[in-house]
């Protein structure tokens, strides 16, 4: 019998789609799960995320109102009474829109009844710079959700991220959410179905190299290894960590790397100042200082309001290039 | 006992309690700022007498007569109060975050009108759980102006969820008369707007409080979707406990008091009765602050449990 024959099934399907079937897999396993938002019910979504699925399972899926507030409080109210809500923030601009039920409402509850209710519901939203998006459909949030205690975040950097990540999430009884890369909506690639739900947390590794640590997270871990070839063409060999959840932090999968390498690239979408590098940069600078042989460098977005012009977003937005010329600039140091 | 009694008895037992909450603060035992319900104790009473144990509700950071009317256990709510490590939440919450889930008291909230969309959220899962539970939202006047109440109400409409507002028009929007922060007449008529009915009531007479109330989970638990109730009252206190109410009128507080429940409900249950009851009210409370004291306080060591399942 060969391997393949005992493999679970591997579908070559793009981001969205991966993020379509781990939906199914929850309107199929978990009765209590509902999906909602704006547009996710019988349009199925801006972008296909919940495509077909209101026709498939019926009232579970259904359309909101454009409110922000009254979706996202529905979501907890729906959660603390054993409903297992998958709500959709289109974008992730919108959820400063409601901010108030994620910091003042959402983080707390479990904390403040001492584990007397809990909150298994998922909240699924994108970002991304795209060319002709203003800088009210360009935010990167993490930082700003990272920050608060007693919420998961999580970004996917690929289809099988995409899937598994918000299985995991799903499955989570914490609240959750996943920040989704609309840039990366139609890469294809290989998502394992059917493997075990793995637990919120943990980084991977997906490139090994001894020179320097790239850490970075959903679509910059693409970037990453880009540059991590334009740096192999002069010989030099990056390590890239894709953290995938900055809560919980997998700070141990980056000392690990950076023990080795003893240099560190910390790179993201948002902008730089505040962004959740500085997070990761503080905690090694700590952890780490005897380990480092250079200081850590952050490559970010500049620290403006993204612009429209495409040519504009070039030199604000960091790149493959820009990662790249970072990782030099720490090895003359 | 007769139905009036009980009435009488529970907004006496509410009523004493908040006032025992002020000299437990003076004697430095109650720490930080309190919201408390004297005088608007009867909707509280009226509405928890309409809901039944399946039932949730979020209510305001005025909840403590909340708390109360859904029976949760005054040990506890005193113990929570002195930051003691209280059955309810560890002292985590607090005078305005009391929450607990054996009640469906899914919690008072410090953010003006923030549990209505999780009230409805409540009652979204009633949709789907055959509990057949409905929700109330119990928001002020002032929340009434809040945008996530409106989307609220809109969409508990349109989604037809089992939910009944009760808003609390104590005719103050924190420190401002409601008069000045509303473009109509009363907030009942806003209801219409959403399709959804509303009724107003004397908030002041607990039994309309709770014919009006039970014509609203009627309603929700037969799938007719919300209602509103304005149930009008007036707060003999501040709106914090020291506030010094500089902005009410001279001789309002003092008027408000001939109209207040328990001046209404003396006559009718004779003073004799309204004295025993008065007694046993004072014995129960004294009984549950002695019981209270003895609650130890949390280990420093456990602050950061339950931040995460």
């Amino acid at each position: 019998m060969s391997d393949t024959a005992l493999a679970p099934p591997t579908a070559e399907i793009t981001y969205i789609q991966a993020v379509n079937a781990a939906l199914r897999w929850a309107l199929a396993e978990l009765p209590e799960t509902l999906v909602f938002g704006e547009d996710v019910g019988l349009p199925g979504g801006p972008y296909g995320a919940s495509k077909g699925l209101r026709q498939e399972f019926g009232d579970r899926v259904f359309d909101t109102p454009i409110s922000e507030t009254a979706m996202l409080g529905a979501a907890i109210g729906a959660a603390m009474r054993g409903r297992r809500p998958i709500v959709e923030i289109m974008f992730a601009d919108f959820f400063f829109v409601a901010f108030d039920q994620i910091v003042n409402q959402m983080s707390n509850i479990h904390y403040v009844s001492r584990g007397g209710f809990r909150l298994p519901l998922t909240i699924r939203s994108q970002q991304a710079v795209v060319p002709g998006a203003c800088a009210q459909h360009s935010h990167a949030v993490e930082a700003f959700i990272a920050h608060v205690p007693g919420i998961r975040v999580g970004l996917a950097a690929d289809p099988q991220q995409a899937y598994e990540m918000l299985r995991a999430a799903i499955a989570s009884d914490d609240p959750v959410i996943v920040l989704e890369s609309r840039a990366l909506y139609q890469q294809r690639g290989p998502v394992p179905l059917d493997r075990p739900i793995e637990p919120v947390g943990g980084a991977r590794v997906v490139r090994r190299g001894g020179d320097v640590t790239i850490a970075t997270w959903s679509r910059m871990t693409g970037e990453a290894l880009q540059a991590a070839d334009l740096l192999a063409a002069d010989g030099i060999e990056a390590d890239v960590v894709d953290l995938r959840w900055l809560s919980p932090l997998d700070l141990d999968a980056v000392m690990e790397s950076v023990a080795r390498t003893n240099r560190l690239i910390v790179a993201h979408e948002a902008s730089l100042t505040g962004g959740f590098g500085a997070e990761i940069a503080a905690r090694v600078a700590d952890a780490g200082f005897d380990l480092l042989d250079a200081p850590i460098r952050r490559v970010a977005a500049a620290d403006v309001p993204m612009p429209a012009a495409a040519h504009l977003q070039t030199v604000v937005v960091p790149d493959a290039h820009r990662i790249a010329g970072a990782v030099r600039e720490l090895l003359a140091f | 006992m007769d139905s009036d009694h009980q009435t009488y008895r529970l907004i006496r037992l509410i009523r004493r309690f908040e006032e025992k909450c002020v000299e437990l603060k003076a004697d430095g035992r109650i720490q930080g700022s309190m919201h408390l319900c004297c005088g608007q104790e009867a909707i509280a009473v009226g509405v928890c007498r309409a809901l039944e144990a399946r039932d949730a509700l979020t209510v305001t950071y005025r909840g403590h007569g909340w708390a109360i009317a859904r029976g949760l256990p005054l040990v506890d709510l005193f113990a929570e109060l002195e930051g003691r490590e209280s059955a309810l939440c560890g002292g985590r919450g607090g005078s305005a975050y009391f929450s607990a889930p054996a009640y469906g008291f899914l919690g008072e909230n410090s953010i003006v009108g923030a549990g209505m969309p999780i009230a409805a959220g409540a009652a979204l899962a009633a949709k789907f759980d055959g509990s057949g539970a409905v929700s109330v939202c119990a928001i002020g006047d002032g929340a009434m102006n809040q945008g996530g109440v409106h989307e609220t109400l809109n969409m508990a409409s349109v989604l037809r969820l089992p939910l009944v507002v009760v808003v609390e028009n104590n005719v103050y929007s924190e420190l401002t008369p409601i008069a000045s922060m509303i473009a109509t007449e009363t907030l009942v008529e806003r209801a219409g707007a959403y399709g959804i009915p509303g009724t107003r009531v004397d908030g002041n007479d607990a039994d309309a409080v709770r014919e009006a109330a039970a014509t609203a989970v009627a309603r929700a638990r037969s799938g007719g979707g919300p209602s509103l109730i304005e149930a009008m009252t007036e707060r003999l206190v501040g709106h914090y406990d020291l506030d010094p109410q500089h902005y009410r009128p001279r001789g309002e507080i003092e008027s408000a008091m001939t109209r207040e429940p328990l001046v209404r409900l003396r006559p009718v249950i004779g003073e004799r009765r309204a004295a025993e009851l008065d007694r046993e009210v004072e014995r129960e409370l004294d009984q549950a602050v002695a019981e209270a004291e003895q609650v130890r306080f949390a280990d420093t060591s456990t602050v950061g449990d339950h931040v995460y399942v």
